[in-house]
């Protein structure tokens, strides 16, 4: 029965994905327009509405007009396919396993484009940059962010920032003079590319894009640390190449360039990136104090996260400072307090959308990169592509190797060797790198710059993306270790904290967590008093999550409809009555607290 | 035998070097570890017999938060040194373990709850959350924690990392 209902539903979804394309196609045809002519009565002018066919003398019961709505009709057409692809994968089991979803994304966008570029005969629109900045990547930055682990983050702060930041500039010039290296080679005819066009190129290709990296690497597990390691990299490491992009690009512009210039690049990377965390953080905390006075008007709750997160997006790109570092300023600056101050459902909420909206954005992209790079966008030269790939490859891992020397003698958290190959290996481009080269103002080359950055974005995506998973489990990476978090856990750790924070006070070290419980007395001091509503004790993370824990075991108790338990301990069999006890005694607890937290809140809850 | 290079620990020598002895109200006198909700625990570890702790016993208890050094060799039947993994989850252990019975007993547990979280929950939530965390780890059923299930419950932490301070190498 399983397999006649898959078989069913995968004919379905293939069905739907071909009508889709072709609906658009069909519609948007410029001989569509033909055929609207002909068969009904036009509407004359934009502002009469379709209802007003009386002109022409007589009524029509039926009519199209498809101008009317084409653009809003176009969008959701696109959305549509890109989620039903998304379905077509997941029904067949085995496939997303071995490809990753991005590279089965960017195969039917190739597919399209080629149909598009079949029927039309002409390039099929490119991926426009403005829509890509402005409309489809902020959704998953705010998703990254908002959902980010803040203690490993935190914890790894420094060797993330390293990376970012050197790693970022090593990559970006030594990529450069090594490309102007290969310009110099009288056979390969590339010699009227100059020092400056190579820096600019290798700016937008060096970094690692944020968006590639999370579709691929939540799918393979590492484990934690790796995880924030290479994720926060890619994040991070935009302030330093919008800096470096901007800054080679308006030198390309001005007649000459003088040292004070180059200062002045280096002066604007800090502008940039302590600017952007400023804007993040700025509009983070005036998210947390609206929703103190929310208490009314649970309905529109969420929309205030979304809403301050993306204007803090928008105010940092109009200051040609860092959005993504803003963004992730803001959704880590707020999220504790605004979660203190909204309702569960409010809470829900904003975990769902924000999962969908970013789940449809970065399914758009992908299908987008593959539309966009059928076309004679191109201008193809062997030796300048195969040594760009080249070249980011052996950088890219050179980086690696040297920062983390350097890290490994500094710190305590060292980063193993298999860690490393995984961080080089990970470093993959995408989206960004393309909408950047299509900004390049228009010189010659640009159609070689476009070719190279679509072939290097296609390598790391396919050839990195599908082979990362067979050799993590090849190098036996440790995974993440996926257990439940307990109770008990989250105590040792905060005891941790107190001993660490003791034994540095006492060795009069001012380390980690000197500064944690800084911040920590800080924040309970004044940060809490003015940006949360209900102020009544810090809530410590010990509590929270043991609440959390309780509400879900109540929840399943419901829905279980009796009092039954499921041992956790195969000892607990014995322990029958003993855990029953237990478990009477926190549903009254739950209920109690639970009456007296919500009371409020479900009187007024909608 | 705690493994550190004389010179690398200045700062404490000069702690000590005027006192012969050093006294629990030195220590205590610390600011920041009277708010410390551990605090009291963490100055006692350091005075293990009575009132006052010389400068080599100081020392060996900083030097369980040495960072663990991984390339050295070991001698078959040497002991193991003082800031391996187990030592260091020995010494958190001995802070919950006031009573010094190799367990930490539901009694222990509800007191370091109520050191940390105390003002914010109600005693009956308080004896709830000690319950729960008992029996998340409890693996033989006596209703208290000996040090293998409190190592077990601790291993998904990075309990090398945690517990080292950088400064102390």
């Amino acid at each position: 029965m399983m397999l006649t209902n898959k078989s069913l539903g995968w004919q379905a979804a293939a069905g739907w994905l071909l009508l889709g394309p072709f609906m658009s196609l069909i519609l948007g045809n410029p001989m569509a327009t033909v055929l609207q002519d002909s068969v009904l009565l036009q509407d004359h002018g934009s502002e009469n509405t379709s209802w007003g066919n009386e002109s022409l003398g007589h009524t029509v019961f039926f009519s199209v007009d498809y101008q009317h709505v084409q653009v809003p009709f176009e969008i959701t057409l696109w959305i549509m396919l890109a989620s039903l692809a998304k379905i077509g994968f997941h029904l067949y089991d085995k496939l997303p396993s071995v490809v990753p979803e991005s590279c089965l994304l960017i195969f039917v966008g190739l597919i399209m484009g080629g149909i598009i570029y079949g029927l039309n005969d002409k390039s099929p629109p490119v991926m426009d940059s403005d829509i890509f900045f402005l409309y489809l990547l902020p959704p998953i930055v705010l998703d990254a962010g908002y959902f980010m682990p803040s203690r490993p983050f935190f914890e790894n702060i420094g060797t993330i920032l390293l990376y970012a930041v050197v790693g970022t500039i090593w990559n970006v010039f030594g990529i450069g003079f090594s490309l102007y290296g290969i310009c110099q080679v009288e056979f390969f005819h590339l010699q009227d590319i100059s020092l400056l066009h190579n820096l600019l190129f290798s700016s937008l290709i060096a970094a690692v894009d944020p968006v590639a990296v999370l579709s691929v690497f939540e799918e393979i597990h590492v484990n934690e640390k790796l995880h924030i390691l290479v994720f926060g990299e890619s994040l991070l490491n935009d302030a330093v190449s919008v800096v470096l992009y901007k800054l080679f690009r308006s030198f390309c512009e001005m007649p000459s360039i003088k040292t004070i210039d180059v200062f002045a690049g280096i002066g604007k990377f800090f502008v940039v990136g302590t600017g952007g965390v400023l804007v993040g953080l700025l509009f983070g905390t005036i998210a947390a104090f609206t929703t103190r006075f929310t208490k009314n008007i649970r309905v529109i709750e969420p929309l205030f996260v979304f809403l301050y997160s993306y204007q803090s997006y928008l105010t940092a790109e109009m200051f040609h400072l860092s959005g993504i570092v803003a963004i992730i300023a803001c959704a880590m600056g707020m999220k504790r307090y605004v979660e203190a101050n909204i309702s569960l459902k409010s809470h829900t909420t904003i975990k769902y959308f924000m999962k969908m909206w970013s789940s449809v954005s970065d399914t758009l992209i992908f299908i987008f990169l593959g539309v966009s790079t059928i076309g004679d966008n191109h201008e193809w030269s062997w030796p300048y592509i195969c040594f760009t790939v080249i070249f980011c490859l052996v950088w890219r891992a050179l980086g690696v190797l040297v920062l983390t020397f350097i890290i490994n003698r500094l710190h305590v958290n060292t980063v193993t060797t298999k860690d490393q190959f995984i961080i080089a290996y990970g470093g993959l481009r995408g989206a960004i790198c393309f909408s950047l080269v299509f900004l390049l103002p228009d010189f010659p080359r640009k159609k070689l710059f476009i070719a190279a950055t679509t072939v290097v974005i296609l390598f790391t995506v396919f050839v990195q993306g599908m082979t990362i998973r067979p050799l993590v489990d090849l190098l036996d990476v440790t995974r993440k270790q996926e257990s439940a978090p307990t109770v008990g856990e989250q105590i040792h750790i905060r005891f941790l904290d107190h001993l660490l924070a003791g034994i540095e006070d006492i060795s009069g070290h001012w380390g980690q967590y000197y500064w944690k419980d800084k911040l920590e007395y800080f924040n309970s001091k004044y940060l809490q008093k003015f940006l949360l509503r209900e102020y009544e004790q810090p809530k410590s993370s010990i509590v929270l999550l043991y609440e959390k824990l309780e509400r879900k075991h109540a929840i399943e108790l419901a829905e279980a409809g009796q009092l039954t338990h499921e041992p956790s301990h195969a000892s607990l069999l014995e322990q029958a009555e003993h855990a029953k006890e237990i478990l009477i005694l926190r549903h009254r607890s739950l209920q109690i607290h639970m009456n007296r937290s919500d009371s409020e809140h479900s009187s007024k809850e909608v | 035998s705690t493994g550190f290079r004389l010179a690398s620990v200045p700062q404490i020598h000069i702690l000590c070097i005027s006192l012969h002895f050093l006294y629990k109200y030195d220590l205590q006198g610390i600011g920041k570890l009277a708010v410390n909700p551990i605090g009291d625990r963490i100055i006692s570890a350091f005075f293990q017999d009575g009132k006052s702790a010389d400068f080599r016993s100081f020392i060996r208890v900083l030097a369980h938060f040495r960072p663990v050094e991984e390339d050295k060799s070991k001698e078959p039947g040497a002991s193991e040194p003082i800031n391996s993994r187990l030592n260091k989850l020995r010494f958190a252990f001995q802070l919950y373990d006031q009573d010094k019975d190799g367990k930490i007993s539901r009694a222990e547990m509800m007191q370091v709850l109520q050191m940390m979280v105390g003002i914010q929950v109600t005693d009956e939530q308080l004896e709830c959350m000690t319950d729960r965390a008992i029996q998340e780890a409890d693996e033989d059923g006596d209703k208290a924690l000996s040090f293998e299930e409190f190592a077990k419950s601790v291993e998904k932490l990075n309990i090398e990392q945690k517990m080292s301070l950088r400064v102390l190498k």
